[in-house]
């Protein structure tokens, strides 16, 4: 694609575990990092667990892919933000999440949703 | 009589479908979707299976007969041209390969989908 890059969002709703979404929806990102895309993560409710510091999967016997957030950077994805009530309601801050992310308010997000070209729910 | 004027915008659109068929109603309420926006003479460049909608491609499913084959649905939309896409790693992982996929469909990567959303004015998403 030799056109302009076309703003791409990716939002990450549902919880790390208990269902492959934010799993497979990682896969999706890393794919389209190639395509040299302007790409957005957004990480709303629940979907913000999927960055939590430290999680052991063994016990759930499950192959965990929290590491895989930090490849992001390589791909230069870069603008990964997290709604701040959200993660004020699961009594989280920035650094206990495995990658660094803007903290924005919902109606931010809002704003930058309007402006995307496609946007992808996990 | 005055004239009528119509504006007609003919839009393309992709599709993506991320739940299997039958236990959720995604596969269901993309096909009316499909066969509204065709009816009025918009375009659907492609419909992407992804996560558990890959199982939406297996020809092996048999429904009771009084309701309606989902299945079946996709591959005459195939057959009218419209690309039916399944994610292979997504399928890989679910036990759907060439030797169960139904008619008109075809196995590919989600650099497929990448491209379809880059083609459609519209990627609209079935399944949360």
């Amino acid at each position: 694609m030799s056109e302009a890059p076309e703003k791409i969002m990716f939002v990450f709703k549902n919880p790390p575990h208990g269902n492959i979404h934010a799993y497979e929806g990682l896969e999706f990102v890393l794919i389209t990092a190639a395509y040299e895309q302007d790409i957005t993560l957004v990480f709303i409710g629940d979907g913000i667990l999927a960055l939590k510091k430290d999680q052991d999967t063994q016990e759930l016997g499950i192959k965990g892919f929290m590491k895989t957030w930090r490849t992001l950077d390589d791909y230069e994805v870069e603008k990964l933000y997290v709604d701040k009530k959200s993660m004020e309601e699961r009594g989280l801050t920035p650094d206990d999440l495995i990658v660094p992310v803007e903290v924005k308010e919902a109606n931010d997000i809002s704003g930058i949703m309007k402006e995307q070209h496609v946007i992808y729910p996990f | 009589m005055g004239r009528n004027l119509f504006l007609v915008i003919i839009m393309k659109y992709g599709i993506l479908i991320k739940e299997s068929p039958y236990n959720h109603q995604a596969s269901d309420s993309a096909y009316n979707f499909i066969t509204a926006a065709l009816e009025k003479g918009h375009e659907v460049l492609g419909i992407f299976f992804y996560n558990d909608g890959v199982i939406n491609s297996t020809k092996h499913m048999e429904p009771p007969q009084d309701d309606r084959h989902i299945g079946n649905r996709w591959s005459e939309l195939g057959g009218k041209g419209i690309d039916i896409i399944i994610c292979i790693a997504a399928a890989k992982r679910r036990g759907i390969n060439d030797e169960v996929l139904g008619a008109n469909m075809r196995i590919s990567g989600l650099g497929q989908l990448v491209d379809l959303s880059l083609k459609s004015d519209r990627l609209i998403t079935f399944g949360s």
